[in-house]
């Protein structure tokens, strides 16, 4: 029977007791307060909310999250190779080349959102 | 009769605990010592006046961080009307959780064996809680999740700042985990193992990855690897600045822009524990880079390499801690000195400079190991 993930679980189990307790603690031995109308109401800064409490907000943090999840992707494909690399080049260099040719595809991806200037935050950039 | 189940298990138990004590202990510790150095470098004096219970002196204020803790969980825990009760609750847990479950597969000492006197059995694995295989990949997997406890908070607030605040950090924290991700591949291409403790062990043989002449054995190849390990731990040292939200890096709480950010509809503990979980984060990641990079427990040229006592187990668990309050103090030491980044100069950064500059570092050390034949 393979243990090596049993800590894990035991350490997620006591870590997430302590967060709960540590909030239901406070909770319980806490100050009681009243509920006033300005404590129910958002903060800026003293003045009464204007306008949506959702603003609308740039698409390019829509773009920058979708370009996250395929570098991050493929970050994971790097650590397998990564670990294998030293072993596997004992069986000749196929194994970088490989990994170049991946890596020249996503280094090409980079330059088209480059160039696209899908990261250009300044208005003029 | 004691089985070796047990013995797993309560050693497992006992480690858990002593970790996250500790840990919690570091991280009380932090925020005085973040309060000192900031008044140091300013030529202020900082909290002097708390001292310990039932101590008459004050001691430089050591009694802070007890006095911090009572006043955060004798506050109102209060939830204001217009926000979104059960994800408004959620968040502050989700942000504090993944520094602890981090340090779950962190080396802190060696993980040979250990007779204890009086005891049959060996204790397995001492100096690490978690001794998995692929500790890097749970490790980079669980820090990400520290993003959701910040955009759920931000957004569950129905607060501009809030929503403001949560939106630019969880852009700001998913770009600079991919930089992050790529200038640790050469780490695993150099060493061969994706396990924290099998990379401390490589480092006491061959030399610390950021230092690699000083190692039990002298490796020319490392040398020749040198520079691209410099610049692979340069931009996973900012890249760790940008996840845990620091300075240059602290955009999502710009408090002069911001107010507090994600966290400014929060009070009492629920602020309380965005602000530990901060430090908790730091301090995790410090012992990250001290274990990639550093040579997690090892003193150089493989003194303390391995233990066969516990008096020399504890003394490589205080040479870990010595070596994570250095780095803590150094993350300290830039906030201080070093002014806040604009927004898109941090977006620039991550994706125009440290993502293709990682991604070239990976080929040339690839190619220099094809050179080598795979050797070192």
């Amino acid at each position: 029977m393979n243990l090596d993930y049993v800590p894990v679980l035991l350490q997620t189990v006591i870590a997430v007791v302590v967060a709960v307790s540590m909030l239901g603690g406070a909770i319980l031995i806490g100050q009681r307060g009243r509920r006033t109308p300005a404590k129910d109401t958002a903060y800026e800064c003293g003045k009464d909310p204007i306008g949506p409490t959702n603003p609308r907000f740039s698409v390019k943090f829509y773009m920058v999250a979708m370009l996250f999840i395929l570098f991050d992707i493929e970050t994971v494909f790097f650590f397998a190779w990564a670990v294998v690399y030293r072993q596997e080049l004992a069986n000749g260099p196929q194994i970088l080349f490989a990994m170049l040719f991946f890596l020249a595809v996503l280094g090409v991806g980079l330059v088209y959102e480059l160039r696209k200037k899908a990261l250009d935050w300044t208005r003029h950039g | 009769m004691v089985t070796e189940l047990t013995v797993f298990l309560v050693s497992t138990l006992i480690k858990i605990f002593l970790v996250i004590g500790v840990l919690l202990g570091l991280v009380a510790y932090a925020v005085l010592a973040e309060r000192k150095v900031s008044a140091a470098m300013q030529d202020r004096i900082g909290p002097n006046r708390v001292g310990l219970p039932f101590v008459k002196a004050r001691l430089m204020g050591l009694g802070q961080p007890l006095a911090d803790a009572f006043k955060l969980m004798l506050k109102e825990q209060f939830v204001p009307g217009h926000v979104r009760g059960f994800y408004y609750n959620l968040a502050p847990m989700l942000a504090f959780l993944p520094a602890l479950l981090a340090i779950c597969v962190i080396p802190f000492a060696g993980v040979d064996p250990i007779h204890l006197p009086g005891l049959s059995l060996a204790i397995p694995q001492p100096g690490v809680i978690a001794n998995v295989g692929i500790g890097a990949l749970l490790l980079f997997a669980v820090t990400s999740l520290g993003v959701y406890g910040i955009v759920l908070a931000g957004w569950s607030s129905n607060s501009k700042y809030a929503f403001l605040g949560g939106i630019r950090s969880s852009a700001q924290m998913i770009s600079y985990e991919v930089a992050m991700g790529f200038s640790a591949i050469p780490v695993f291409l150099i060493s061969g193992a994706l396990s924290l403790p099998q990379i401390v062990d490589f480092q006491i043989e061959r030399g610390w990855l950021l230092l690699p002449f000083v190692g039990k054995q002298f490796d020319w190849h490392l040398l020749f690897l040198w520079p691209s390990l410099l610049l692979s731990s340069l931009i996973f040292l900012v890249t760790l600045f940008a996840e845990t939200n620091r300075a240059p890096f602290d955009l999502p709480e710009s408090e002069q822009e911001l107010v507090g950010g994600y966290n400014t509809e929060y009070g009492g503990m629920r602020f309380g524990m965005f602000f530990l979980g901060e430090y908790a984060a730091l301090i995790s990641a410090s012992g990250l880079f001290v274990t990639l990079f550093l040579g997690g427990w090892s003193l150089p040229f493989g003194l303390l390499g391995t233990a066969t006592s516990l008096s020399t187990f504890f003394l490589q668990a205080l040479v870990f801690l010595g070596k994570v309050c250095l780095l803590v103090f150094f993350f300290m030491w830039i906030r201080w000195t070093l002014p806040r980044f604009r927004y898109d100069q941090v977006m620039t950064l991550g994706w125009k400079v440290l993502l293709p500059l990682s991604m070239a570092n990976i080929v040339l050390v690839a190619i220099l190991l094809a050179v080598f034949g795979g050797t070192p």
